[in-house]
């Protein structure tokens, strides 16, 4: 008898499969699955060995040693920001804000200053991007109109020991001067 | 030799041979499950750039573990406390005794090994429910009562299935029945335990692996869900009780050997041509190398079941494996009786 509050939202019984005599005897299923790890086992055992001794094939696991093999990353992941530059090599960015605004994290710092040139209204006097606040959701790629931030670089090592070095200035993001560690 | 001298090499020796083993089982741990996986396990330890397979982690880890804080909850039964892990490890090594690492070659012989490893497998016990109970907490309490449970429900089923192998030896000494399976060959076939109690060996493999309280029986640890009788402890104290549980997979895989592997016995190699020392050393290479076969099994084993639930774990003690060794030891006795 199915109560009433239910009538309007049927329950689907989900039958369990029922254990048959090889599972209760369950000395068969032992000796299945110790075939199924003995054979990662000895196969991986057999590939390590191999491998050791020089010669070539599939490798005994899956794992990556990563600080001495680089850290595989997919081609659209987000990693740490760049900013372009013109091909008169004066950047990119007219300071719209719009990076800035968008940012949850609020780690874009922009201070705008008049540009030189008639045509563009303003640029960037400064462009911080705080990197211990970054949450690299890659909304400021999305907002930017004139193109001139990307998190393409493919680098992901930026840890410090201060939170001030976190912190990378315009001409550090441009690829100008290398980042620099411990005060401005 | 003087006999001190002689009977202190034998303490050694099988207290080396239980603690070292113990220490590489470790390793062996880590390594074996990594293979399984696919993956490569612990290999950072270094001296001079060397790794060696992670090996150096076996010195490593219990440089990390002395130094840390050795901590007592304030609420904790005091001597007891501190003694629980002593007990626990205290007995499982004084199981190494009886064993015979090669023909005459048993660090304290006596004429009811079998009884002794077992007794003292039993006393290790205590010092789980000591652990459980002394520590103050619930939920250690209750770890030690189900080690106690599941303890004294496999401690049954692993004495009558051993019976059975006892029965055919006609002796309860340890060296008697290594010497029984190597000089009973008939027809080109070693007359070991394994194939004259086949049924037996599985069965006291099951308990054993029960005793040793590792996964799939290990519902009174349980360190990653369900909390055990070690909650409580830290630092050495606690590597203590993880130590003991390899070297009870010492004990378990040596009694298996013992009774059922034909301990030092090599089919078709006569030992009795070599002087004593040789020979000895032959007999106590090929144990060793069955021990390791056999914990092989045991921590192959362990990283392909899952745990058991507790009332499946009973229903396997009391409701198939100790009918089954009942069984086995009954047909057992009949066979001998009538085959006399």
């Amino acid at each position: 008898m199915i109560p009433a509050a239910l009538e309007s939202h049927p329950v689907r019984p989900v039958p369990r499969p029922s254990m048959g005599l090889r599972e209760r005897v369950y000395l068969i299923e032992v000796w299945n699955g110790l075939r199924i790890t003995s054979r990662h086992f000895f196969v991986n055992l057999w590939r390590h060995l191999r491998r050791a001794l020089g010669f070539s094939g599939p490798p005994g696991a899956v794992t990556i040693q990563y600080p001495e093999s680089p850290a595989m990353l997919g081609r659209r992941a987000r990693t740490r920001h760049r900013l372009l530059k013109r091909e008169d090599g004066t950047p990119r960015c007219v300071a719209c804000m719009m990076c800035e605004t968008v940012c949850p994290a609020k780690c874009i710092h922009i201070v705008a200053e008049e540009s030189p040139v008639t045509i563009i209204e303003k640029r960037a006097k400064s462009f911080d991007i705080d990197l211990g606040l970054c949450v690299f959701c890659g909304y400021c790629v999305e907002a930017c109109p004139v193109d001139a931030i990307r998190m393409d670089t493919g680098q992901v090592e930026m840890s410090t020991f201060s939170r001030e070095d976190m912190v990378w200035h315009m001409d550090e993001l441009m690829g100008d001067r290398p980042k620099k560690i411990g005060g401005n | 030799m003087s006999p001190l001298l002689a009977a202190f090499l034998k303490v050694a020796g099988a207290l080396g041979f239980g603690l070292n083993t113990a220490a590489f089982l470790a390793w062996v741990e880590r390594k074996q499950s990594a293979v399984i996986q696919d993956r490569i396990g612990a290999n950072r330890a270094s001296i001079f750039g060397w790794r060696l397979l992670g090996l150096f982690h076996i010195l490593a880890d219990p440089i990390k573990v002395m130094a840390k804080e050795d901590f007592e909850p304030p609420h904790a039964l005091r001597p007891w406390h501190a003694l629980a892990p002593a007990i626990s490890l205290g007995f499982s090594l004084l199981c190494l005794a009886a064993f015979p690492f090669a023909d005459g070659l048993t660090p304290l012989p006596m004429s009811a090994g079998v009884v002794f490893v077992l007794a003292m497998l039993s006393l290790g016990v205590h010092g789980v429910v000591m652990a459980g109970y002394s520590s103050g907490s619930n939920y250690s309490l209750l770890g030690g009562l189900r080690g106690a449970a599941q303890m004294i429900s496999y401690e049954v089923s692993m004495l009558v299935s051993l019976a059975g192998a006892l029965f055919i030896y006609g002796s309860l000494d340890l060296s008697e029945a290594a010497r029984w399976q190597a000089t009973h060959a008939s027809w080109g076939v070693p007359a070991w335990g394994i194939f004259l109690q086949p049924l037996g060996f599985i069965l006291f493999l099951t308990a054993g692996a029960a005793e040793t309280k590792r996964i799939p029986f290990d519902l009174p640890e349980g360190e990653s869900e369900i909390i055990g009788y070690f909650t409580e402890y830290s630092g050495m104290k606690f590597v203590m009780f993880m130590m003991n549980d390899f070297i009870e997979s010492v004990v378990i895989s040596a009694l298996a050997v013992t009774l059922y592997l034909g301990a030092w016995h090599v089919p078709g190699l006569s030992l009795l041509g070599l002087p004593p020392i040789a020979a000895a050393a032959a007999g106590a290479a090929a144990f060793t190398l069955k021990v390791m076969a056999v914990l092989w099994l045991l921590m192959q084993l362990r990283w392909t079941l899952p745990r058991f639930r507790f009332d499946q774990l009973m229903h396997l003690g009391w409701k198939n494996l100790l009918p089954l060794s009942l069984l086995n030891l009954f047909v057992t006795v009949w066979a001998v009786y009538l085959l006399q």
